[in-house]
């Protein structure tokens, strides 16, 4: 634990910094930049699906040769829509989000002074920080960014003859992400251990906040399943440079027979979605714990059935890391495996629906405080019960033959994990600010930014659904060589306008973001009431969280407007942090 | 320089945004969660919000009606799928319907107000049972009648006499050899690829002589694949150069064409092409879409069923199409025998 005596430079202080306050901070504001990329590569090529022949400068401001004549080439489509998948999937969702608030919450909320490592997280951080800047890099090669998708299957992303962008892009993306996941090791290595052995006294493993049992299930389910992307990773870095064939086989293209043999890029697939699927869950389960958090504070109630939450956070999981083949049940493999893998994906439809029923009725009766971060976590509910639903449809062998690849997995995916678990950021930056910074976020702004965010969601991706079911597939460049799909055009122009009013409304996020940094009002020690820990701790950050002792723990996080026998409030007010012992005549829930 | 215009625009527009806030906020006392007049403006927005969404709905299903894929699936297996994907929609949208109904009024209904205690409601085990039990048996139906529909589509075990044809893709094009009179493939594999073998068909293999290739005298390719109505066609499908997917959604028919190995897929073709020319929904699509072509000055189409590539493969990805033709057998039959053999190519 490093001790409060010595001297900190503006280098130890803000840049190789240990504290992990510190590190969360760097890990938001570097998925902020990255989100922003992220977001406007969307915007870019949803004007490409909105009015294909139509010329636009702002396209060829920034995509230079690619978009010249303000219409964007078909390669740099693809190398749009892959690495807008890449960076809102790994660097914002899941770095970002998992790294914002793993690193912030578990040391407050378990009542510890830092992480078990401080120095490993802080390795944790700046190889994710190298990551991106390779990330960002690849974005400016000649021959353009990778552009397989997100998803890389070989051999189109192992050979440059294939498309332009499975040249140095590609690599670079390669590279980018064998960092990118030591760096996700190490944070959730680090996460696993502090929280199992850390914990402040009388912190028991059921006394512990959603928040940190959600992060802590979404650490273990990220060492089981990123090292086995890194060896997929490594084996496609192997063929592509050193002329192995672990995935390539019998090829023939641009006029010559290539030497692979033996190879199968199904078993690409595998190791790809042993990880690409729990990532969902990495991307998802955080989410859910900042929301059932945040919903059961500004409810002013307990969050409903505790037990059942974490049985359903742990069963997910499990069941996550067997379900990857329905991303597969069209590539070839054994019908008989199909029916295994529809048997498991439905199975997680029960712990899902648990939890959504048990979101809904922490609503009920409650004394509903409807804040920005209250506002957005409601909306995470609300989208992922409507994302999740259709993955009944995708999650079925049989369903899923006719609409793989459509837009109406595109819809699908983007609500359940892409929409609910950025709403669940935001939720999350919103209530902890005052943690951040120390002072408050303007709540005018979070409330605009809170109905043009979700109006343009649903505007975005409910009507994408159809066109998915009217048979268009993903990816496409435009549809106009298909005269089968001329009458989804005008569906296409609505989404258009609902993204990029979506996408400009977060620029009243960013304003709100950083100019409260500075100039927000000074946060009180407490702001919302809340029970956790992390509130206790004083405004302005320090060394060790806490002056003097750690407060210890007597009871579970989640006493809002506890009555006794009269049925009058504990001492008046409506909530009981975890510090306050168990009082006479109290029983503990 | 135009980049580093429009950069400029974005962070000026946060700016304002930020002093405009600032004005609005002179006048006001902060309060630090929701005061009592922000818990009714967005109470009563969220049951806006539920509006919303259920317009969304309801406009979406109802605009996109005539835009769906005919109602009526042109093959025996896609029959099953559709009646499996109706139950599991109707299911899907009457829970969508209650539980969007419980959030938004919920929090419509609680929004805070000063003073008003909150339920302390911790846990109750009946309900939670409740909420288990339920999905698990309708999940457990689903699962089975999903698990025997796919059964069903998968399995080609049984047929008798059925069709085998070959789907050959690469990039951005497909190619199709029909077995012949033994009704069995050649052997093929990439390093046959020469001249006019664009397919690499062994012709040392007994089984290739007969084998009628889509592709006909000096590279000049038939875009159309024939199939015949009512008899079982067996599609093997190869690479040639990265994952294609051949997807034809009017068949409700996928299957990921992989190099290196043979993928296989099977359906019965049940309505003719000329015969989904009549269908009610087809004309329907088919009348707005020659609107809108007629609009823009194009020349009108025609209804046709259609191969398209589902797995990104590369620039053309966009356009890597195939037009199917559903023939009565007896016309089948006669076209295929006018078609040359790769013995008599």
């Amino acid at each position: 634990m490093s001790d409060h005596h010595h001297k900190e430079t503006f280098v130890t202080k803000y840049v190789f910094s240990q504290d992990h306050k510190m590190i969360a901070k760097q890990y938001l504001i570097t998925g902020i930049v990255m989100g922003v990329i992220g977001v406007f590569m969307s915007m870019l090529f949803r004007l490409q699906l909105a009015y294909p022949e139509q010329s636009f400068s702002i396209i060829e401001a920034f995509l230079g040769r690619a978009g010249e004549g303000g219409v964007m080439t078909p390669d740099m489509y693809l190398s749009l829509v892959t690495i807008h998948g890449t960076i809102m999937v790994f660097f914002v969702l899941t770095a970002g989000l998992s790294g914002t608030f793993s690193n912030l919450l578990i040391p407050l909320q378990i009542g510890a002074r830092d992480m078990a490592s401080g120095f490993l997280n802080m390795i944790s951080y700046w190889l994710f920080f190298l990551s991106s800047v390779v990330m960002v890099i690849s974005l400016f090669v000649e021959t353009g960014p990778a552009s397989g998708g997100w998803t890389i299957y070989p051999p189109l992303s192992a050979l440059p003859q294939a498309i332009s962008g499975s040249g140095l892009g590609m690599t670079l993306w390669l590279v980018s992400m064998a960092i990118f996941i030591a760096s996700s090791l190490m944070g959730a290595l680090n996460y696993i251990v502090t929280v199992l052995n850390l914990r402040t006294l009388g912190m028991k493993m059921t006394r512990l906040p959603l928040t940190i049992w959600a992060f802590f299930v979404t650490a273990i389910i990220g060492v089981v399943s990123f090292p086995v992307l890194l060896s997929a990773a490594l084996l496609l870095i192997f063929d592509r440079s050193f002329g192995t064939s672990f995935y390539l086989s019998d090829i023939f293209i641009s006029g010559e027979v290539l030497h692979y043999k033996g190879g199968s890029p199904v078993l690409f697939e595998h190791l790809f979605w042993f990880l690409g699927h729990p990532e969902v869950y990495i991307v998802l389960l955080p989410a859910l714990g900042i929301t059932s958090e945040i919903i059961a504070t500004n409810s002013r109630k307990p969050i409903f059935g505790y037990r059942a939450m974490v049985m359903s956070i742990i069963a997910i999981a499990f069941l996550s890391t067997i379900v990857w083949g329905h991303h597969m049940f069209v590539t070839g493999m054994n019908p008989f495996l199909g029916s295994v893998f529809t048997f498991t994906t439905l199975l997680i439809a029960i712990p899902s629906a648990v939890k959504g029923f048990n979101y809904i009725t922490t609503l009920w009766k409650g004394n509903l405080q409807l804040n920005p971060a209250m506002l957005f976590s409601i909306g995470l509910v609300s989208t992922f019960i409507t994302g999740g639903l259709t993955g009944l449809i995708l999650g079925d062998s049989a369903l899923d033959i006719n609409v793989h690849d459509t837009y109406f997995v595109v819809a699908h995916f983007h609500l359940v994990m892409g929409i609910s678990a950025i709403f669940g950021m935001f939720a999350g930056v919103y209530h902890w600010f005052p943690k951040l910074y120390g002072r408050m976020m303007n709540k005018d702004l979070g409330y605009l930014h809170f109905w043009i965010t979700a109006i343009s969601a649903y505007g975005v991706f409910f009507p994408m659904h159809f066109i998915g079911l009217a048979g268009l597939p993903r990816r496409y460049y435009n549809n106009t060589a298909f005269p089968i799909f001329d009458d989804l055009l005008h569906i296409n122009k609505v989404m258009t306008v609902f993204a990029i009013i979506g996408g400009l409304a977060q620029i009243i996020f960013l304003a709100n973001f950083f100019f409260s940094i500075s100039k927000g009002k000074k946060a009180p020690k407490n702001p919302w009431n809340a029970n956790t820990l992390e509130w206790t701790a004083p405004v302005e950050h320090m060394h060790g969280n806490w002056p003097g002792e750690i407060p210890a723990v007597h009871r579970w996080a989640y006493d809002y407007s506890k009555v006794d026998e009269n049925g009058e409030l504990w001492d008046g007010q409506d909530f009981t942090p975890q510090t306050v012992p168990i009082r006479d005549g109290e029983e503990e829930f | 320089m135009k980049a580093l215009f429009f950069t400029i625009i974005f962070v000026a527009l946060a700016i304002a945004c930020w002093q405009f806030v600032k004005l609005l906020g002179l006048t006001k006392v902060e309060n630090q969660t929701a005061t009592e007049r922000e818990n009714n403006i967005n109470g009563w927005l969220m049951l806006g919000l539920m509006g919303f969404i259920y317009g969304l709905m309801i406009y979406s299903m109802y605009g996109a009606k005539d835009m769906l894929l005919p109602q009526l699936s042109a093959s025996a297996e896609g029959k099953h799928i559709d009646i499996l994907f109706k139950i599991s929609m109707t299911l899907i949208l009457i829970v969508q319907f209650c539980l969007q109904f419980l959030i938004y009024y919920f929090t419509f209904k609680y929004r805070g107000i000063k003073g008003r205690k909150a339920y302390f409601f911790a846990d109750s085990h009946k309900l939670e049972i409740i909420w288990t039990v339920i999905p698990t048996i309708v999940l457990a139906g689903l699962i089975i009648y999903g698990l025997w529909t796919w059964n069903e589509v998968m399995d080609s075990s049984d047929a008798e006499n059925p069709l085998i044809v070959e789907l050959y893709a690469k990039q951005f094009q497909w190619e199709a050899r029909y077995a012949g009179a033994d009704n069995e493939l050649g052997d093929a594999n990439v390093r046959m690829i020469e001249g006019t073998n664009t397919m690499g068909v062994d012709f040392t293999d007994k089984n290739a002589a007969d084998d009628v290739p889509l592709m006909v005298g000096e590279g000049k390719f038939v875009k159309e694949l024939h199939l015949p109505k009512g008899r079982k066609v067996i599609f093997k499908m190869r690479s040639q150069d990265v994952i294609h997917s051949a997807y034809m959604p009017h068949f409700r028919a996928q299957m990921n064409c992989v190099p290196g190995m043979v993928t296989e897929m099977a359906f019965t073709p049940t309505v003719t092409t000329a015969e989904m020319r009549l269908n009610d929904d087809t004309i329907d699509k088919f009348e707005a879409i020659n609107k809108l072509r007629e609009k823009k000055g194009e020349e009108p189409v025609e209804f046709d069923y259609l191969l398209l590539c589902n797995k990104i493969c590369g620039s053309s990805h966009y356009n890597m199409q195939l037009k199917i033709v559903v023939d009565e057998e007896a016309d089948f039959n006669k076209w295929l025998a006018s078609q040359k053999t790769f013995a008599q190519n």
